[in-house]
């Protein structure tokens, strides 16, 4: 084989290998379960993958600043929480609260780039804003979602179940968004060089405002799917999301410096993520060992794309 | 030099004297907290609240210091299996103390064990497997978690009853806990300052390839950053489940969150190189008197965490100056 072709070999491995991962684990569940191999099977397994994998997209944008978000678990629970409460009854004020939290998370951007501050610490300070938010609003949980959002949750979408076209939906918009759009290449540009931005002209703190209000949008998204599926709502519904949309953004081929993400591979890790906590329960496996598959698939994952990494600089 | 600082004006001097020293905000964050807490509680209590702040910063301050560690050995590192190693060790101590006063020690040094087992995990993915350092420690988490489930889960082994005293023990009205976190804050205050691993913990953590060039081993370095954080966690899960009456799994759940806001309002930086022992002190004391005082102002517990998490972004915006990262 030519040097050329073995480079462009080992890269396409790169790329596909979150795919592989998760065909892997799907391949597991389906041999130990043939019954999942279907519409309700498929449903059951992924229905949970849904709403993470708009966190994660949210999660995603703010890596794309060579940020990190430590808000997106309790914002969604947040967003879940408005839902839940104010939307059925006053929807106009339901809009206008999520409104303002969208302006609070852009605000949040703002203050990051023009103070220069950390974002893992101004974000940990908005994850216990986000929680108390909702704890006001949702002192136990409770709540009840609209009516017309639990039936559009439950619908039985044709030719293919619920996941797998929110998931296609997802990675064609991030996609979009990320790899087509002008505002895409400015936000890896923020990611990867902000200088260079800075001197084409272009205000850095409305990039990075902007780039935070688009996760919050995403967040709210996520949010509402989720409030949807459930129908009540909790504070801490979605507090292990901010960890769980790290995790898939980078099993997704993200890096946390450099601007460099991939909103395809992103989806793809929302989808493995949740498919590693389940799926032990569909190998008949006790529950005590969920949580350790998780990070067992990370490190698998990880670890093989160190291998070709390697594998790609001596070819 | 003198005659410079002499001229300058009052409050220029006090900014300039302030900033060598990024503790302090801290430090005076946490007596602003604890003199309205005593000013909305009419003086009652005052020593108490000191008393308990004292305990339950102790917790914070041992983990805090180990977190404190591994953010100063440069920008991405973090340790988010603080609350694992916790869990799994606080189970080990009260296996292998079994309520015998004689295996008290054992135990400890077995959490400890723990710990530094978990961290040395941790480092292994990280550099064996070349993952980044959040990553690796939360997949690390996430399988001590487990195995932390399998070997907790259903179990009422009550701490040796000595143990429970030491816990609960004041020296000159000062909790013993306090004593051991004070005792371990300038045993890593001392390594920081006159050994080489501590010296090289800030030199990498400035620049890492300027210190590889300068014939200091970078990866030993880090390896112990990690072991010592997490071995430091593994003695907090011993001590916790002593103080608790027993382990559960989720006694260290909110120092995840809490390790990385207290090193950070501390005044160790984030992007490394700058450690910062005094302001683990004050800053846990201050994140537990911020919550007395919202409790004794009559906040409940929305309010009080809402409020919480602006003070914390205030602090830091405060903390800053428009241009410096």
């Amino acid at each position: 084989m030519s040097p050329v072709l073995a480079k462009r070999g080992v890269h396409m491995l790169h790329t596909l290998l979150p795919a592989m991962a998760l065909t892997l684990l799907l391949g597991a569940v389906f041999w130990r379960q043939p019954r999942a191999m279907s519409y309700f099977g498929i449903n059951l397994l992924l229905d949970l993958a849904i709403p993470l994998m708009f966190a994660t997209l949210a999660q995603m944008m703010i890596l794309a600043v060579s940020d990190l978000d430590l808000s997106i678990g309790p914002f969604v629970s947040l967003v879940a929480s408005i839902g839940a409460t104010l939307l059925p009854t006053r929807p106009a004020l339901a809009m206008l609260a999520l409104a303002a939290a969208v302006a609070a998370y852009a605000l949040a951007g703002a203050v990051i780039e023009s103070r220069r501050l950390p974002s893992i610490v101004v974000t940990l300070g908005l994850s216990f804003v986000w929680l108390g938010c909702a704890v006001l609003l949702l002192p136990t949980p409770g709540g009840l979602a609209p009516g017309w959002l639990s039936s559009a949750m439950a619908y039985r979408t044709p030719w293919l179940p619920m996941p797998i076209w929110m998931a296609l939906v997802a990675a064609v918009l991030g996609h979009a968004l990320i790899t087509r759009s002008a505002f895409g290449t400015l936000v890896r540009g923020l990611g990867g060089n902000p200088a260079a931005v800075a001197r084409v002209g272009w205000s850095l703190v409305r990039v990075r405002a902007g780039v935070y209000a688009l996760a919050g949008v995403f967040g709210v998204i996520a949010g509402l799917m989720l409030l949807g599926q459930t129908t009540s709502a909790d504070p801490n519904i979605a507090s292990r999301y901010t960890l769980v949309s790290i995790a898939a953004v980078i099993l997704g081929g993200g890096k946390f410096v450099g601007g460099y993400v991939s909103p395809v591979g992103a989806v793809i890790g929302a989808l493995t993520m949740t498919l590693a906590a389940s799926f032990l329960t569909f190998l008949d496996i006790a529950p005590d060992w969920q949580v350790g598959m998780q990070g067992l698939i990370l490190i698998v994952v990880l670890g093989l794309r160190a291998a070709i990494d390697r594998l790609e600089r001596i070819a | 030099m003198s005659t410079l600082t002499k001229s300058l004006s009052g409050v220029t001097s006090l900014q300039r004297w302030g900033a060598g020293r990024p503790w302090l905000g801290s430090c005076v964050a946490a007596v602003l907290a604890w003199a309205a807490t005593v000013f909305t509680g009419q003086g009652h209590g005052s020593g108490d609240l000191l008393t308990a702040a004292l305990t339950f910063s102790a917790f914070t301050v041992l983990v805090s210091l180990g977190q404190m560690l591994v953010i100063s050995v440069g920008p991405g590192n973090a340790d988010l299996s603080i609350p694992s190693s916790i869990a799994l060790s606080g189970a080990v101590a009260m296996i292998v103390m079994n309520g015998n006063n004689t295996m008290i020690v054992p135990g400890i040094l077995a959490a400890v064990l723990v710990g530094a087992t978990v961290g040395v995990f941790n480092f292994g993915l990280i550099r064996v497997l070349n993952i980044p350092p959040i990553i690796a420690t939360l997949a690390g988490s996430l399988i001590v978690m487990s195995v932390a489930i399998y070997v907790g889960r259903g179990l009422k082994i009550k701490p040796p009853p000595l143990f429970s005293d030491f816990m609960a023990m004041r020296l000159l009205g000062v909790p013993l806990l306090a004593v051991v976190a004070l005792v371990v804050t300038v045993g890593i205050a001392v390594m920081l300052e006159r050994t080489v691993l501590g010296r090289s913990i800030e030199a990498v953590g400035q620049n890492d390839r300027a210190a590889r060039l300068a014939g200091l081993r970078v990866e030993v370095t880090r390896f112990w950053a990690y072991v010592i954080c997490a071995g430091l966690a593994g003695l907090t899960g011993a001590l916790i489940a002593g103080f608790a009456g027993g382990n559960s799994l989720d006694q260290g759940q909110e120092y995840l969150l809490l390790t990385i806001a207290v090193v950070v309002i501390g005044g160790t930086a984030v992007s490394g190189g700058a450690p910062s022992v005094p302001g683990i002190w004050g800053a846990a004391m201050f994140m537990f008197l911020l919550v007395a005082m919202l409790n004794a102002a009559g906040a409940g517990p929305g309010l009080r965490t809402l409020l919480t998490g602006l003070i914390i972004i205030a602090v830091i915006v405060a903390a800053s100056s428009p241009g410096k990262r």
